[in-house]
C-alpha cells in the first residue's frame, strides 16, 4: 500500500510538472490543463490512501468534495467569458482560505492534544505563514473580485497615511509570526493575527485601481501558492510544498510580465494609488487642447470601406459593451471586403492578463490576426485606419511624448501614428487613471460616441444595406 | 521529515517553477493563470488529511471539512473554467478540419 501511494504522489508532482509546461505552448496547452487536473486526481487518490491507511474518516472529507462540487461545477459552466476576471479572483480567493483553515485546523487540533509543546520554531512559522498568506489572498482575492464585478468602485480608494499604517501592521505581524515561532502555545496570537491579515488583505487591494488589476490578480495568484506552500510546511506535506512553490512561482513571472507592461515596478503598482494622487497633473496641457472631431456610423463605413488595412485595438471598453462578437462581424465584413484586418492587443489591455485574447477567441477571431504590441507598432505608419475600441491609457500618446503625464514611458501601441484613428467611446471623459487623451484631439483622430457594440452593430449594418 | 529536506524542497521548486514558464506567449497569459490556480487548490490534499484525522477535536475537524470544500470549489471550478476558455482557442482549428 505504502508503494502506490508514494507511486501516486510522485505521479501527480510529474503532472504538474508537465501540465504547466505544456501550458505554456498554444498547441499543447489544452493537454497541459488535463494533465495537471490528472496530477490532481493522483494526488487525491494518494492522499485518501494516507487516510485509509491512519483509520481516519472519510465522511467529513466526501461532504467537503461533494458540496465543492455542487458550487463549483455549475459557476464554472454557466460563468460568461467577460466575467472571466473575477471569476478567477473568487477561485484564488478559496484557495486562500483553504489554506489558512489548513493552518488553524493543524494549530488548533495540537492545542487540543498538546502535540504544540513540541512544535519547532519553523513549525509554528509556518502555521502562521499559511494563515497570514491565506488570509490576505482571501479578502485581497475578494476586493479584486468586487471591483471587477462592479460592487466595489473601481478608483483608487486612498486612506490618509495608508502606506505608513499598511508598513506598521505588516511589521507588527512579523513581529507576531517570530513570537509565535517561540511561543507556539500562545494561540490568541494566532487568532488576532489571522483577524489582522484578513483586513490586510482588504487595505492593501482597495487603494489599487481598475486598470492595474492585471497585476493585482496575478499577484494574488502567485500568493495563492505561496499559501498553499505554507500550509505544506505546516502538515509537513512534500507534495504541497512542490506544488503551491510552482505556482508561485508561475504567479510571479505573470506579476513581472505585466509590470514591465506598464513600464511599472511592482512597489509603485502596489503603494502608489494611481489615479488618485495624479489628477493634479492633468491641467498642465489643458490651455492648448483642441476641439475632438466626431464621426456617425455613415462615415465609418466610408472610410473603412476605402481602408486597404484596419487595425483594431481592443481595451476593458470592448468587455464592457461585449463588443467583442460585433467586432469579429465586422472584421470579417472588412476582409471580404479585400482588407487586411490585424488586431493588436496591448500586454494590460482589460482587466487580467491576456483578457482581451480570451474575448476575441470567444468571439472566433483567427488566431493569426492577433498580434502583440511590439509587432505593430514598426508598421502602423502603413495602417490606413487604426479603430480603439475602449481602450484608453494603452494608446495614450501622452506616455510617449510628455515627461509630465503619470503614465509616461509605459510602453503604448502607437495608434496615433496611423493614417486615421477612430475612437470608439462612449465619451470624452478621460480614461480610467483620470488622464486627458490627447489621442482625441489629433488632427487625424475622430471620435465615434456611443456603445462600442451598438455603434460597430451601426457600421455592420451600413455595410449590409450597401 | 526535517524541515531542512523540506525548505530545500521549496526552494528547488521555485527555481523550477521559474525555468517552466519563463517563456510564455500573451495569447495564454489567462489560461496560464486560472491553471495554476487550479493547481494552488492542491492544498486540498492539506485539509483532506486533517479532515480525516482531526486528533479528536471537533471543531479542528470542521475547521479542515470547510478547508476541503473551499479547496474543491478552487479545483474543480479551476479546472473546468481553464479548459473552456481553452476549447475556445481550439475552435479555429476544429473548424477548420471538419467543415460541411
Amino acid at each position: 500500500m505504502d508503494s502506490i501511494r508514494i507511486l501516486l504522489l510522485l505521479v501527480a508532482a510529474a503532472c504538474f510538472i508537465m501540465g504547466l509546461k505544456l501550458l505554456g505552448r498554444p498547441e499543447t496547452a489544452r493537454r497541459g490543463n488535463l494533465v495537471s487536473s490528472l496530477g490532481m486526481l493522483c494526488a487525491v487518490l494518494g492522499t485518501a490512501l494516507v487516510v485509509w491507511e491512519g483509520h481516519g474518516s472519510f465522511t467529513p472529507i466526501l461532504i467537503g468534495i461533494l458540496a465543492g462540487a455542487v458550487v463549483g461545477i455549475p459557476t464554472a459552466k454557466k460563468v460568461k467569458m467577460t466575467a472571466m476576471p473575477e471569476m478567477v479572483a473568487l477561485f484564488n480567493g478559496f484557495g486562500g482560505i483553504a489554506s489558512l483553515l489548513v493552518g488553524w485546523s493543524q494549530l488548533h487540533s495540537m492545542n487540543v492534544s498538546g502535540g504544540v509543546q513540541f512544535l519547532s520554531f519553523f513549525g509554528g512559522i509556518s502555521i502562521f505563514l499559511a494563515m497570514l498568506i491565506g488570509g490576505i489572498t482571501f479578502t485581497g482575492s475578494l476586493v479584486a473580485f468586487g471591483k471587477l464585478a462592479g460592487h466595489i468602485p473601481t478608483r483608487p480608494i486612498l486612506l490618509p497615511n495608508q502606506n505608513l499604517i499598511n508598513g506598521a501592521v505588516l511589521l507588527l505581524v512579523l513581529v507576531g509570526a517570530v513570537f509565535f515561532g517561540l511561543h507556539p502555545d500562545q494561540y490568541w496570537i494566532f487568532l488576532i493575527a489571522a483577524v489582522i491579515s484578513l483586513g490586510m488583505g482588504i487595505t492593501a487591494v482597495i487603494p489599487i485601481g481598475g486598470a492595474d488589476m492585471p497585476v493585482v490578480i496575478s499577484l494574488l495568484n502567485s500568493y495563492s501558492g505561496l499559501a498553499a506552500c505554507a500550509a505544506g510546511l505546516a502538515v509537513q506535506n512534500n507534495l504541497l510544498i512542490i506544488t503551491g512553490a510552482l505556482v508561485g512561482a508561475s504567479g510571479i513571472i505573470l506579476t513581472n510580465i505585466m509590470c514591465k507592461a506598464m513600464n511599472r515596478s511592482l512597489a509603485n503598482v502596489l503603494f502608489s494609488g494611481f489615479g488618485a494622487v495624479t489628477s493634479g497633473g492633468a491641467g498642465g496641457g489643458g490651455q492648448e487642447k483642441k476641439e475632438a472631431k466626431s464621426k456617425t456610423p455613415e462615415d465609418v463605413y466610408y472610410l473603412l470601406e476605402a481602408a486597404n488595412s484596419v487595425v483594431f485595438i481592443p481595451g476593458y471598453g470592448m468587455a464592457v459593451a461585449q463588443a467583442q462578437h460585433a467586432v469579429r462581424e465586422l472584421a470579417d465584413i472588412l476582409m471580404e471586403n479585400g482588407t487586411d484586418v490585424k488586431f493588436a492587443i496591448h500586454p494590460v489591455a482589460g482587466r487580467m492578463p491576456g483578457h482581451m485574447n480570451v474575448l476575441l477567441a470567444e468571439a472566433n477571431v483567427d488566431y493569426d490576426q492577433l498580434v502583440t504590441m511590439d509587432d505593430i507598432n514598426p508598421i502602423i505608419d502603413t495602417i490606413d485606419v487604426a479603430v480603439v475600441i475602449g481602450a484608453n491609457d494603452v494608446v495614450n500618446p501622452a506616455a510617449r511624448d510628455d515627461p509630465d503625464s503619470p503614465i509616461y514611458g509605459m510602453p503604448i501601441i502607437e495608434a496615433d501614428r496611423a493614417k486615421t484613428v477612430l475612437i470608439l467611446k462612449r465619451s470624452l471623459g478621460s480614461g480610467f487613471a483620470g488622464i486627458d487623451n490627447p489621442l482625441f484631439y489629433l488632427d487625424n483622430g475622430y471620435m465615434v460616441f456611443g456603445d462600442a457594440k451598438k455603434t460597430l452593430e451601426a457600421i455592420v449594418a451600413e455595410f449590409k444595406e450597401d | 521529515m526535517s524541515f531542512e529536506v523540506l525548505a530545500f524542497l521549496f526552494m528547488l521548486s521555485m527555481f523550477l517553477g521559474l525555468e517552466l514558464i519563463a517563456k510564455v506567449p500573451s495569447q495564454l497569459h489567462t489560461p496560464l493563470m486560472s491553471g495554476s490556480n487550479a493547481i494552488s487548490g492542491i492544498t486540498l490534499i492539506g485539509a483532506m488529511v486533517l479532515a480525516g484525522h482531526s486528533g479528536g477535536s471537533t471543531f479542528a475537524l470542521i475547521l479542515a471539512a470547510v478547508a476541503v470544500f473551499f479547496a474543491s470549489i478552487n479545483v474543480v471550478g479551476g479546472y473546468l473554467v481553464t479548459d473552456r476558455m481553452l476549447e475556445m482557442f481550439k475552435k479555429k482549428d476544429d473548424k477548420k478540419g471538419g467543415e460541411r
